[in-house]
This record gives structure tokens, C-alpha cells and sequence, in this order.
């Protein structure tokens, strides 16, 4: 943005005597200064405002964020890394010509908002040299609201010290068993306030709150690394919560098993290859939903938008309220409520101020929905988006990003030590160790880091290096047990990754631990 | 875009108000845009313009930092503060070093030839002047090509200039910018697609017309894709696939991975893992690379020989890293031990990574068409896609063909086949290269851009085929 004053990023006036105000707002006393912080905020959305419509833009919308994140980690008995950071910048996102301009600037001085603006309506008439029709958005009616994620303990109150020993006494459970060789815990804390604003009245204030804990434990002997995780894997449990998920984990309480799951794995048989029945455990089955039901049924990948790097999606117009998805027993739904539980995906309004919704996408196994916006509902006969445009940050593009996509759980009662013994000869697989899936969703590969032989309903013994592929139509039709709400977690996925620049985001996937008939396993180490 | 000088002057005020015994200030970010096509018309097109500062603080052993993109002097404070904060609850870390004075991190024990090295100037006027109206003509052009074939195209046209800078409180202080521009091409046809993607710190370097028209081509010579059984086949890699693959090895060839027995090179440096005819560098100064010459405390980056032809020679070390490394069980083990300058910001869990991979030429160049004529039958394969690791120390990686497979029977290319999933040991892969083109500068999806060249491998592990 050429026609910012970078010097103006030194002027004392600037927004960061606002932005102590928003971090003072949520635990204010006194009414004026959340007033006026909110008088502030709008002022910066109508400078923007009022200079993309003078430039011409049929619509816009300026988005303000402020965002504030924490990172510990502990490795092997040590502090591997600890940081604060913090971000804020606006973006304005407008409609010229039929076409879409995005700009977005750390500078919120009122020239450099307004330049923000101008060249959001340059970038947009640019783009309408190369297009076909004008976008069209659906209907939305202008909301103002305020949402804040439901939380008990602000994680962000609870010190630093506190969470440097829960992780130290973690590493050091994990470290008392012989034959781990390293291990690995993390915290991770954020907290992201919006204001968003549109031409069309919309004034929506937002406050998010997530946090994510876990921990990994590697055994190396020989040829081989193994390793475990817990609660999952590649950074463990994430929620839209406060501090109080971290006290739900039992962290320490699971340490030692993990531990001596890592270090066993050396002594386990190679898991067989061959045509098993499959059992899943919920987190496992939590990443199978999103790589293979979570990615397809975006609807800007359905049509295109995404083919020069996430791919596009097997699932053509032609397949909605036609595609048996699954067998009769998959039901899942695009879930952003908060009513459905605190996941990546729970908001109060998407990022254009859209409510969150319920979606149904499998009926009793019938494909049934997508997930769309308000510039792709029409393509679906929709009058209304779904509310699904997400943006990772204040300095990007929203684009149409899985909420909530869990499959409920079995109606009978249904317990995992049931379904076992219900199974004659089948794998149990826990906890993801790989995934791949090929870029229009069809053909999926994942490892998982421990699985168990089961046979006459009971397990036999444990198996290392378990795998399992499928085709995604076929894998969720062979399902045929779901385990019952008890045993249903709503898992957080934090590195989706998505879009051109790449935004990385949470997701949110229900499950409960399932069965699948006649499933391929093992082809991952088949002829190494 | 942020200055030098400016950068200086915010490292003035935060060493003002810092108490700490030692300061270090991280300041990068600068200018994006990306123009972003699809079904023929541009539907996306942004920019940004982002600077933050990291500052990292030290107290007795203990360190930690804070980050913030306000530079006003209260946002400063207020970073300072946080930083000292998170580093006095610390505990003290024995490995940690003070921080490297400017003599320290410009010099190198080893070969003192290579030290004169100067980076070249990446940054080009004309890429960081490119317009939305540049961009969009661009844009323009690769769609003509498109309706002329009757496909549909999609991609990015983007430019980037950034800067990046660190300074510590004992004298050191490194600057770097660059541009980048970057072109990626995706043709579709009704049943195929074909893939090009290009990038450089010149933008007059970078051909629309030709990376639209080889795309167009492959889309348009995969059309009707056979399916053809999956299993061990002599494949063709072009050089986007190569680094894709290999680029998964990398984070391996780090002291600290050693350290902490996560690498597949564990007990097998110094060993004959690959074919002969394998040497890989990591060259920040290659004229074909980009990237500042610097690491995350200011190190001066060297050139470092990884793999001599075939025997896996070193690994890449942070001053921290190879401090405990001659300090440790292994010292014995893994060749020579010296700050590299390949180190991430301090503190952090991973240590260090090669981040400027080069290939050395082969001895016997081949082309592409040449490779292709001398295999009886093989796989063609564009661009591969979601690899993800499958066995940490047989480096076995799982993935999938994209947008441009085709089959080879009797030197020739014959049609397009439906993609074909991979289950592949890369030390197996590098084992059977059996021809390679001269390495050149390339992009993909999954990793890093490298200087790499085509390769043509025997008995390549695809396990299953797809549906399309």
C-alpha cells in the first residue's frame, strides 16, 4: 500500500492507547470506556465505509481485529520455547464493478483507513476486467450484536509459572518410563475481539476464546521411531474455551500410560495387511470426518474456486439430495451454534455477519447440504448463506472454512468396550500419525499411532504402524456401529489449511468411536 | 514499507526501555498482493501491508519473547514488558548462550573461500511496483489461453516485498529485502488438468503465456485418463514433484533432530544412504535461491554440503545446537560441528533447518523427453499433492499424483492414467535415481522452493489408483 505514511506508525496517537482500552474493556468497570471503545471502533469502520462507497463500491465491509495469543512448550525437562503476541489491523472487503477488492493495513491512523478503503475499490475494479457476471450476495438482514465465547477462567489470568509446572510435571511423568527418548508438551492460548461493520448496516462485536493442550512422548531403539500422544495428536485437544478445558484433560493423570504405550510399541507385531473390520476412536474418526465430508462439501471448492491448490470435491451439484454419502446411520451436521459445544468452529456470526447455523449435510446417510456463503448460496438454490466465511486474521480474504462438522452420535446406548466385544476379528486404531487424501476427496490413506488386534470380542494384542485406505463413498457406507453421546468428544483440528495466501484455521468434529466393514488395512507399508 | 533506519530506531527505543540483560529484536513483514482466478474470471484478489516486531529478552539464563505490529511507544513498552516478563519466571536454561556479537556471527571455522560470498540483490523494482492492472493483464492473458482450448483455468498471479531484520544489544545488526513474484497455472479440462506454477525475485523473469500454455497442454494431452494398476513402476519425476517429495527429509538434517533421536539420519551420518550420483547442498548465495543470509540470531548462513555423492555428509547447526552437540554422546558421530547459520528464532523446540536446497548438476545430463525415450514403460508424473510421513526412520512417505499423469510405454508418452496414490521410502527413492535433467529453480504445494532437477526412478512404490 504505496500510499501509506509509514511514518505515521510512529506518530504516539496511534491506535495502541485504543487497543489498552480493548484490553482493559473486559474487565472494566466503568461503562465510558467500553463507549467508548466502541465509539472508536465504529468511527474507523465508517472511515472506511464512507470511502469505499464514495469510490463507487456497491457493497463493503470493514473488519477490525485485535488479536492476542500465548505459547508454551516444554522439551525434554526444559522451557522449549515461551511467547506472547499480539496483532491489530483492519480490512476493508468491497464490491465495485460486480467484482471484489480486499485490502487490508496494521495502519489505523484515519488516512491510513481511508487509503485501506480506496485501494479496496481500485484492487476490486481490477479484478472486474477478467470477469463473466457481477457477484451477487444473498439477502442478510443488518444485524448489531455483541457475542463473547462462553468461558469460565480467562486464559490469559492464569500465570505463567502455573502453566510452566503443569507441563513440567507432564514431561517429567512422561520421562519416568524407561525407553523414551524424547518428549514434547505445549499450551496454547488465544484471544481474538472483532468488530465488523458493512455498508448495509451490520455492527457485530465479537470476542473469541480458544485453547489448546497436549503432549507427545517418542521412543527411538533400533530402526524405528514410535511415539504417542495425548489427548491427540499434533498439538492435542483445542476448544473454543477458557482455561477450564486445560483442567478437564486429566493431562498428568494420562502421561504414564502414554509413555509406556510409546516405548511398548517396540515390542508390538507389525499390524497385518489384509481386509479387516475397523474400528475407530473418536479423535481418529474426528479427522477422517474432516478430510473426507469436512473439505468436499465446500461449496467454493465444489465450484472451482479452489482448483489451483486445495483441489476441488467429487461432490457435483448433481450429487445434493441424491448421494447416498453413507449407510443409514451417519447423520452429520455443520454445527456453528453454540448449543452443539464449544469447538474451533463455534461462533456468533461469520465473517460477514452472518448468524451461526445448524446445517444438516448427511440425512441418514443421504448427502443433504454444503457448506456456502453469501456469494455462493445461489448456486445451491439457497436464499440464504449457511454462514460459513471464516478469515484467519484481520489481514485476510474470508473464504468458506468447515465449522462444526460432526457426525452424531448412535441413538442405542453404546459404549467403545462394547462395540469391541460385539467385533469378531477386527483393528482398533487411536490416534492419528498420518493423513493424506487426494485433492477431490476420494482417496484417503491415514496412519494411526497404536492400533489393536480384536478378535472374539476382545483385544488380543497391540499392533505397531497401523494403517487403513478407503474410498470416501465406500468408507463411510461400509460404517454399521456408532457408539452412543457418552463417548461422543468434540475434537479441535487448529491447522487447516486453506487459500491463496494460505490461512491456517480451527475446526470442530464431533465423534464417537464407529465401526467399518471390510476395510483396506495396511497397504501403507505394503511393498516397502 | 518499513527502512532500515526505521528498524534501527525501534530497536533504539526498545533497548530504552528494556531492563533485561540482553535484548534481541526480530522485525520483518512488508507488502502482499495476490490476484487469484478461477472458472476464467478473477474472484479473489487482496493485499496487505504488515510489519511486526519480536523481542527477545534475557535474564540470568532465562529467555523468552514478545511480539507485537505496533510501533508507537507505548506498544513497545508494552511488548518489552511482556518479554521480560515470560523470561524471569523461566528456569535457567544452561545451554543457552549470550547472544552473538557482529564478529561471531559473520565468521565460519571452515572453508573461509565460501565466507567472502556475497548474497545477491533480490529485490527488483519492478516486482514490488506490480499493480492490481499488471496483475489483472496477466491474468488476461493466461485466460485467452484457456477459451482458445476450450478449458477452464485457474491460479495466482502475486507479488511480495519484505523485509527482515535482526539486532541485538551487542552491536549486531542484519538487514535483507526481497521481492518475489510468483505465477501458478491450473488448466481443466472435462476429465484431466494439467499444472504450472513459477517464481521469482524478477518478475520479468516470470512467462505467463508459457506456463498457460504448457498447463493447457498437459490438461489437454490427459484427457480420457486410463486407469492402470497400481505397483512398482520406473517413474518420472519433473522437478516441482521432485521437491515436493523430498523436501520432507529436511527438517531431519538438523543437529537438534540428532539430539533428540527424532531423524531418520540417526546413526547414519557418514553412511552411503543414497546413490551415488545424489550431492545436495544448502546454498542461501546460489543465484537461483531467495531468502535473507542470515538465520534467527543474526548467523551468517553457509554453504553446506549435505550429501556428497550419496554419503550423508552433515547436518545444519544453531549456535545453541552445536554447542550441546560437541558436548554430547554423538560429538564422534556426525561429522563437523559448527554454527551453520540455519538456526530458527530463539527459543524454540526444532533447532535449526536447510532452508536453500541445491542439487548438483549429474554428471550426464538428461532432458525430459530424453528420460522419457529411454523408458520402455514408466509414469510421467506433473506435480504430487499431500504427502504426509508415513515411517519417521525409513523416511517412508505416503502422497498423490496431481493434475498431469501420464503413462510412458516405448519411449513415448502414450495417455493420461488416473493418479496414483504413493507409499515410497525417500532413502529407497534417492537409491534408484537413475538419470537426472540440470537442477533448476522450483515451486510447489508441500514444500519449499529448491534448485532441483527431474529425476527418473526405478521401481517406484505406488499403492493404490484413484477415481479420476
Amino acid at each position: 500500500m504505496g500510499a501509506l505514511l509509514p511514518a505515521r506508525r510512529f506518530t504516539s496517537n496511534s491506535f495502541c492507547s485504543w487497543l489498552d482500552f480493548a484490553g482493559r474493556s473486559a474487565r472494566a468497570t466503568c461503562s465510558c470506556i467500553v463507549l467508548d471503545l466502541k465509539f472508536r471502533m465504529k468511527q474507523i469502520a465508517n472511515w472506511a465505509l464512507n470511502v469505499a462507497t464514495m469510490r463507487g463500491a456497491s457493497y463493503a465491509d470493514a473488519r477490525i481485529v485485535s488479536q492476542r495469543s500465548r505459547a508454551l512448550s516444554t522439551k525434554n525437562g526444559t522451557v522449549g520455547s515461551a511467547s506472547d503476541s499480539e496483532s491489530v489491523g483492519m480490512s476493508v472487503r468491497a464490491l465495485a464493478d460486480g467484482a471484489w477488492g480486499f485490502a487490508a493495513s496494521e495502519d489505523l491512523s484515519r488516512a491510513g483507513v481511508e487509503a485501506t478503503a480506496a485501494r479496496a475499490v481500485e484492487i476490486a475494479r481490477a479484478s472486474a476486467q477478467v470477469k463473466q457476471q457481477d457477484v451477487q450476495l444473498a439477502a442478510e438482514k443488518a444485524v448489531t450484536a455483541e457475542w463473547t465465547t462462553p468461558h469460565v477462567i480467562d486464559p490469559f489470568s492464569i500465570s505463567v509459572e502455573q502453566n510452566i509446572a503443569l507441563l513440567l510435571n507432564i514431561d517429567s511423568e512422561l520421562r519416568a518410563v524407561a525407553g523414551v527418548t524424547l518428549a514434547e508438551s505445549n499450551l496454547n492460548f488465544n484471544r481474538e475481539e472483532q468488530w465488523f461493520v458493512s455498508s448495509e448496516g451490520s455492527d457485530i462485536h465479537q470476542t473469541k476464546y480458544s485453547a489448546g493442550a497436549g503432549y507427545t512422548s517418542f521412543a527411538f531403539a533400533g530402526n524405528e521411531i514410535q511415539k504417542r500422544s495425548y489427548p491427540n495428536s499434533y498439538g492435542g485437544q483445542w476448544q473454543n474455551k477458557g482455561y477450564e478445558l486445560i483442567e478437564e484433560l486429566k493431562l498428568v493423570e494420562n502421561a504414564r500410560r502414554i509413555a509406556e504405550e510409546a516405548v511398548a510399541l517396540h515390542h508390538a507385531e507389525q499390524c497385518p495387511e489384509g481386509t479387516f473390520d475397523l474400528i475407530l476412536d473418536s479423535s481418529q474418526l474426528g479427522l477422517q470426518i474432516h478430510e473426507s465430508i469436512g473439505h468436499p462439501i465446500e461449496l467454493d471448492r465444489v465450484l472451482g474456486m479452489e482448483a489451483n491448490f486445495a483441489g476441488t470435491s467429487f461432490l457435483t451439484l448433481d450429487k445434493l439430495r441424491t448421494l447416498r454419502y453413507g449407510s443409514e446411520m451417519v447423520n452429520v451436521v455443520a454445527d456453528a451454534r453454540q448449543e452443539h459445544g464449544p469447538g474451533l468452529g463455534t461462533f456468533g456470526f461469520d465473517d460477514e455477519g452472518v448468524p451461526a447455523q445448524c446445517t444438516p449435510i448427511i440425512t441418514n446417510g443421504l448427502f443433504t447440504g454444503y457448506l456456502s456463503s453469501r456469494e455462493t448460496a445461489h448456486t445451491i438454490g439457497e436464499i440464504r448463506s449457511g454462514g460459513t466465511l471464516r478469515a484467519e486474521g484481520w489481514n485476510r480474504l474470508p473464504m468458506i472454512r468447515m465449522t462444526n462438522i460432526s457426525l452424531l452420535p448412535g441413538e442405542k446406548p453404546l459404549t467403545l468396550e462394547q462395540l469391541i466385544a460385539s467385533t469378531e476379528h477386527g483393528i482398533l486404531m487411536q490416534t492419528n500419525r498420518s493423513w493424506s487424501i487426494d485433492d477431490r476427496r476420494y482417496n484417503f490413506q491415514f496412519g494411526c499411532e497404536i492400533g489393536w488386534e480384536i478378535k472374539h470380542g476382545k483385544r488380543v494384542r497391540m499392533v505397531k504402524n497401523p494403517s487403513y485406505s478407503g474410498i470416501t463413498t465406500e468408507f463411510w457406507n461400509s460404517l454399521d456401529a456408532i457408539c452412543s453421546r457418552d463417548e461422543w468428544t468434540l475434537w479441535g483440528t487448529p491447522n487447516c489449511g486453506k487459500g491463496q495466501p494460505q490461512q491456517v484455521m480451527g475446526t470442530g468434529h464431533g465423534a464417537a468411536p464407529a465401526r467399518f466393514r471390510g476395510i483396506r488395512v495396511g497397504s501403507a507399508y505394503k511393498g516397502s | 514499507m518499513l527502512t532500515q533506519a526505521q528498524a534501527g530506531d525501534i530497536f533504539e527505543r526498545i533497548k530504552k526501555f528494556s531492563t533485561a540483560e540482553e535484548v534481541e529484536v526480530f522485525i520483518s513483514g512488508g507488502r502482499f498482493a495476490l490476484t487469484r482466478f478461477a472458472n476464467n474470471i478473477i474472484h479473489q484478489n487482496v493485499e496487505d501491508e504488515n510489519h511486526a516486531v519480536s523481542v527477545r529478552t534475557v535474564f540470568g539464563g532465562r529467555t523468552a519473547r514478545a511480539s507485537t505490529n505496533k510501533f508507537d511507544d507505548e506498544s513497545l513498552r508494552r511488548v518489552v514488558a511482556s518479554s521480560e516478563a515470560l523470561a524471569r519466571v523461566q528456569h535457567p536454561d544452561p545451554d543457552l548462550l549470550p547472544m552473538p556479537d557482529s564478529r561471531e556471527a559473520g565468521s565460519r571455522t571452515g572453508d573461509s573461500s565460501v565466507s567472502t560470498r556475497v548474497v545477491p540483490s533480490r529485490h527488483f523494482e519492478q516486482t514490488a511496483a506490480l499493480t492490481p492492472q499488471l496483475r489483472a493483464d496477466g491474468v488476461k492473458k493466461i485466460v485467452e489461453v484457456a477459451q482458445r482450448h476450450k478449458l477452464t483455468t485457474a491460479g495466482i498471479f502475486s507479488r511480495a516485498e519484505s523485509v527482515e531484520g535482526i539486532f541485538n544489544s551487542r552491536g549486531l545488526s542484519r538487514w535483507h529485502t526481497q521481492t518475489l513474484a510468483e505465477i501458478s497455472v491450473t488448466m481443466l479440462g472435462a476429465d484431466s488438468s494439467g499444472w504450472q506454477k513459477a517464481n521469482s525475485t524478477d518478475v520479468t523473469n516470470l512467462d505467463p503465456l508459457a506456463l498457460a500454455e504448457t498447463a493447457a497442454k498437459k490438461a489437454l494431452d490427459s484427457a480420457h485418463p486410463a486407469e492402470v494398476p497400481p505397483g512398482k513402476y520406473t517413474v518420472i519425476l519433473e522437478p516441482s514433484a521432485v521437491l515436493d517429495i523430498v523436501g520432507f527429509m529436511f527438517w531431519d538434517y538438523s543437529g537438534m533432530a540428532i539430539l533428540d533421536q527424532r531423524s531418520f539420519l540417526t546413526g547414519r551420518i557418514g553412511d552411503q544412504l543414497f546413490g551415488e550420483n545424489i550431492t545436495i547442498w544448502d546454498d542461501v548465495m546460489h543465484p537461483l535461491q531467495t531468502g535473507s543470509p542470515f538465520d534467527g540470531e543474526g548467523v551468517r548462513r553457509e554453504r553446506v554440503p549435505l550429501v556428497e555423492n550419496g554419503i550423508v555428509k552433515r547436518v545444519v547447526y544453531a549456535r545453541g545446537t552445536a554447542a550441546r552437540m560437541k558436548r554430547s554422546e554423538y560429538r564422534n558421530q556426525v561429522g563437523m560441528i559448527e554454527a551453520t547459520g540455519h538456526g530458527f528464532l530463539v527459543p524454540n523446540e526444532m533447532g535449526e533447518m536447510p532452508v536453500n536446497i541445491v542439487f548438483a548438476p549429474p554428471h550426464n545430463p538428461q532432458t525430459l523427453p530424453e528420460m522419457v525415450g529411454s523408458t520402455e514403460r514408466g509414469v510421467l508424473v506433473t506435480r504430487l499433492w499431500y504427502i504426509r510421513e508415513v515411517d519417521p526412520y525409513e523416511k517412508i512417505v505416503t502422497g498423490m499424483t496431481r493434475d498431469g499423469t501420464f503413462l510412458i510405454e516405448n519411449g513415448r508418452v502414450r495417455q493420461g492414467v488416473r493418479n496414483f496414490r504413493l507409499n515410497e521410502s525417500l532413502i529407497h527413492m534417492l537409491s534408484n535415481v537413475e538419470a537426472m535433467s540440470n537442477p533448476t529453480r522450483s515451486s510447489g504445494e508441500e514444500s519449499f522452493d529448491m534448485v532441483v532437477p527431474a529425476m527418473k526412478i526405478r521401481d517406484f512404490n505406488f499403492t493404490e489408483v484413484t477415481k479420476f
